[in-house]
């Protein structure tokens, strides 16, 4: 059953991010508007709990639905044992988190 | 006399091509000019037909590089050079020449239960089925597979996975999901959402693409993959 419920949370994550990665873009084209710089950039995310959930989020689900991506791709391409993928694939997934959330921790905490 | 310049693969999978020439008829079929080389040049070549009018699905080979039905295939539609490479289906043993091993491909069907169990005994009265219900149109619509392997053959995804299931056996889950009158229907939901299930298929469409007999079995994996999904939610399956 694993590969039906893989299947089914891929296909969720994707649904629950399509407006998160609209709003990101949005969110890119409007702050690039009065220039670039770090200072504009922090003094609109830092201290935001807003923004803090939306990228916590934006992480989580595409740690997520990217890691279930990987383990395919390594399932059909490689030839490495299942357990082997499966092992790899955790250790995307987990540091796809860490890495993810210490930017977005980086950028939102004051 | 004009002719056909005829590569054979020859031996197991450690063989190789072997050169024929046959004669180039205005009106002939893949499988006619195998059956002229295994009469007239070499009666040792081994491959496998029985029906020769595209019902019994066992002359499938590889032609010219795409798998297809030897009986009803015209050589003038896949050979207009003159040259025909033909080989024994991809994606299975070869037994030997142009004869694959089909075991892995039946042992498929199995796994995936498309068998037919049925909910009521022979002393009950028959349940009637209205042709226009959605399931039965589903299940009529993926039915008339001649169990010929060639979108087994077509599929990237079992050259890649080897245990994946392949389009046939799904496409046969599908209708018999679709049965009504079938007890074991939960069971084909549990087959297919194992491992080597639908969730495998990329719905690249070289399935369907190659059935010679118009099916699509891409499309009847998307139905599986959205019942299981359904059953999923709902927690029926487990
Ligand atoms: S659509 Fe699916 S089953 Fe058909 S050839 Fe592609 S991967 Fe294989
Ligand atoms: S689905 Fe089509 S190609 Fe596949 S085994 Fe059945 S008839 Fe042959
Ligand atoms: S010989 Fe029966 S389908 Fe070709």
């Amino acid at each position: 059953m694993i590969a039906a419920k893989l299947y089914l949370i891929q296909r969720i994550s994707a649904l629950l991010m399509a407006p998160l990665v609209i709003a990101h873009l949005v969110g890119i084209i409007m702050a690039v508007q009065g220039g670039l710089t770090a200072e504009e950039i922090l003094g609109r995310t830092q201290g935001s709990l807003g923004w803090l959930c939306f990228y916590s989020a934006f992480v989580i689900l595409v740690a997520v639905h990217g890691t279930i991506g990987l383990r395919s791709i390594l399932i059909e391409w490689t030839p490495l044992a299942n357990r082997i993928v499966d092992a790899l694939a955790a250790g995307w997934l987990i540091s796809a988190l860490i890495l993810g959330l210490r930017a977005v921790v980086a950028v939102t905490w004051s | 006399m004009k002719t056909l310049d005829v590569q054979v693969w020859r031996g197991d999978e450690t063989g190789g091509f072997e050169k024929f020439e046959a004669p180039a008829q205005e009106n002939q079929t893949v499988l006619d000019v195998v059956t002229w080389i295994q009469r007239n040049a070499d009666p040792s070549l081994s491959y496998r037909f029985a029906c020769r009018v595209g019902m019994c699905g066992s002359c499938a080979m590889t032609v010219n590089g795409r798998p297809r039905w030897t009986c009803r295939t015209h050589v003038s539609r896949v050979a207009k050079d003159g040259r025909l490479k033909i080989e024994p289906l991809l994606n299975l043993p070869v037994i030997k020449d142009l004869a694959s091993d089909l075991k892995p491909f039946f042992d498929k069907w199995n796994a995936a239960r498309g068998t037919f169990e049925a909910a009521i005994k022979r002393e009950d009265p028959l349940v009637p089925i209205s042709p226009d219900q959605p399931e039965r149109a589903a299940a009529n619509a993926a039915i008339e597979c001649i169990n010929c392997a060639v979108c087994y053959s077509a599929c990237d995804m079992v050259g890649w996975k080897p245990s994946y299931l392949g389009p046939a056996a799904l496409n046969r889950a599908w209708a018999a999901w679709n049965d009504v009158r079938n007890d074991n229907r939960l069971d084909v939901l549990k087959a297919v959402s194992d491992d080597a299930g639908c969730h495998n298929c990329h719905s690249h469409q070289s399935c369907s693409e190659h059935c010679p007999v118009g099916l699509n079995p891409t499309l009847s994996i998307a139905g599986l993959k959205r019942a299981t999904s359904k059953a999923l939610l709902k927690g029926n399956l487990k």
